[in-house]
């Protein structure tokens, strides 16, 4: 379980993080989306107590993060994968972590097995690790402590598409199993696939917010039938707002509506779908291009 | 939960789930923190398992070496006694020591493992007394070293070469070698957490007290403030077994405005400054 409550970070005259607010629920994967810069990593460091709010706040499992006892044992984050010494090789850096949060040296080994770093690349130095790599030993240093909740930044950045995909049956496991996961991305498709809700984030601000399914069929149904202007006439009696478009119709209802009234008055149906995540991708690449203009990264 | 086989990457394994599954930790209610005697650990271990803590060490060892050699060699008979052999040694540790401090106050900056040491244990503050309790004794672990390593070269001075091979070292300066070498750490650490920052630190530590001799030098009016603001001067008589009641009162002085003030100043800043 993770709150965050109005929760502000200002530098000076630039607001870097402005009243953000939600939750993840137990055993649900929340996806943290906005474009560099949007304030998502000042957000997490709030969360995890590397950053003081300016005001707000945020708890883990109840608490304050400060308040946590042990948090390595309760929480498992991952905010750079390369904020690591390059002189340590990977098995030093959990070993390091396995002493400091109180596990097992056996725990490392499954932590490493886990990620599938090999015990030849984990005697490596951090030095000679690829990005991916060293996503995945971030990751691997987070499920050390057998946490209960899991803070990821970008934890999918310079994976290989297999690595992708292996990380969304890894977290979904871990939040089918009662976990809570936040995780950030800047790419909408990535955590498209993974997340139950979405929180999205934009010059500090939160845009939009929701369950993914709420925020996807935002864009509306699209249909398209055999008598496009009876079915038209029909959505109007029914007072559902209605646009013509280029081939069929927009309508600002579910599918299973439309159906019914299509059914009714016995037209024929050629498609339908819900709208799909055009609507969202739309707004969040206007984020991205407005936002990028700035070119400061928080 | 399974991984498609294209053949080409064996990298991502058949997940055990048992191995992610969420696991309620029960907390140790009303004492958060990780015990003292962890956090110390990992200290003691960061400061020796990179490539950089571990060649500080190897070339603070060897230098001691060469130079002690070198009394062993051309030294004059008389000067081959315990005191100088351990005071050969203590040379180059005295300018090092505080750099072992240094690096390890500013390495989870520099290199940013701060971001997982401070959410591993949010609450800073234990995290800079861990790193003091580790420095003081890894500085204790060398000092050590050197006494043994000065004994050595003297038994050996005397059996083969023509070295005296006298124990001159009083128990006052065994005891002021291991208290001067301690202040040496301390304030090194203490630099180090105040500019956060290795290669800062390091020329400020060296430069400062320099500077601050090349003034009184120069302002003879610096010269009476200097017998208490001197930690070069003032540590002296400690070296030398030689500890007045005057002197115990410069040393405090010298050590409160060179290593306390800035040890609390960097704490301060350790537990409030962003972590990024």
């Amino acid at each position: 379980m993770i709150t965050v409550e109005n929760l502000t970070k200002r530098y000076g005259s630039f607001t870097a993080v402005d009243g953000i607010s939600f939750e993840v629920r137990p055993g649900s994967v929340v996806g943290f989306l906005g474009p560099n810069g949007a304030g998502k990593s000042t957000a997490m460091r709030m969360m995890t107590g590397l950053t003081p709010p300016t005001s707000g706040g945020s708890t883990v499992l109840g608490k304050p993060y400060r308040d946590l006892h042990n948090p390595g044992r309760q929480v498992g984050v991952m905010l750079d994968a390369s904020a690591q010494h390059p002189g340590r090789t990977g098995r030093e850096v959990l070993r390091l972590a396995a002493i400091q949060i109180g596990v097992s040296r056996q725990r490392v080994d499954e932590a490493l097995a886990l990620v599938g770093l090999t015990d030849e690349e984990a005697g490596r130095r951090v030095r000679n690790y690829s990005l991916g790599m060293r996503q995945r030993l971030g990751l691997a240093s987070a499920l050390l402590g057998q946490p209960e909740v899991l803070i990821l930044d970008e934890p999918a950045n310079g994976l290989d598409p297999q690595g992708i995909h292996w990380m969304r049956g890894l977290l979904r496991g871990f939040a089918d199993g009662g976990g809570t996961v936040l995780l950030s991305s800047h790419l909408l498709h990535e955590v498209q696939v993974i997340a139950d809700d979405l929180v999205m984030i934009g010059r500090g601000q939160i845009v939009a917010q929701g369950t993914k399914d709420e925020l996807l069929s935002r864009g509306g149904t699209t249909v398209r039938s055999t008598d496009d202007k009876a079915l038209h006439a029909a959505l109007r009696r029914a007072e559902v707002p209605v646009t013509d478009i280029a081939s069929g119709l927009v309508v600002d209802a579910e599918p299973g509506v439309v159906g019914q009234i299509a059914l009714d008055e016995r037209i024929v149906l050629l498609e339908l779908r819900s709208g799909g995540s055009e609507g969202l991708e739309e707004m969040f690449l206007s984020l991205t291009a407005a936002t990028s203009r700035e070119g400061t990264a928080a | 939960m399974t991984t498609t086989d294209t053949g080409t990457e064996a990298r991502t394994p058949a997940l055990d789930p048992s191995l992610v599954q969420p696991t309620s930790t029960p907390g140790a209610d009303g004492r958060p923190g990780v015990p003292m005697q962890r956090l110390v650990h990992v200290e003691l271990r960061k400061m020796v398992d990179t490539k950089a803590g571990r060649w500080m060490l190897i070339v603070m060892s060897s230098i001691s070496l060469v130079v002690v050699a070198a009394l062993l060699i051309w030294g004059e008979s008389d000067e081959m006694t315990y005191g100088n052999f351990l005071g050969f040694t203590a040379l180059p540790l005295a300018l090092l020591l505080p750099i072992l401090g240094i690096m390890a106050a500013t390495a989870e900056w520099s290199q940013r493992t701060g971001l997982v040491t401070f959410t591993l244990e949010p609450r800073r503050g234990r995290v800079v007394v861990a790193k003091v309790v580790a420095a003081l004794v890894l500085g204790l672990v060398v000092t050590a070293a050197a006494f043994v390593f000065a004994a050595l070269a003297n038994v050996i001075g005397a059996a083969v070469g023509d070295g005296s091979g006298a124990w001159d070292v009083t128990w006052k300066v065994g005891l002021g070698v291991v208290l001067g070498f301690a202040i040496y750490v301390l304030q090194g650490l203490a630099f180090g957490f105040v500019f956060l920052n290795t290669p800062f630190a390091i020329v400020a530590s060296l430069l400062l007290p320099t500077v601050w001799t090349i003034a009184v030098s120069l302002v003879s009016s610096l010269a009476e403030p200097s017998k208490w603001l001197d930690l070069n001067q003032v540590t002296e008589p400690l070296f030398s077994g030689s500890m007045t009641g005057e002197n115990w009162g410069q040393l405090s002085t010298s050590f409160g405005v060179w290593v306390l003030v800035p040890l609390l100043l960097g704490a301060w800043r350790v537990m409030h400054r962003e972590v990024k």
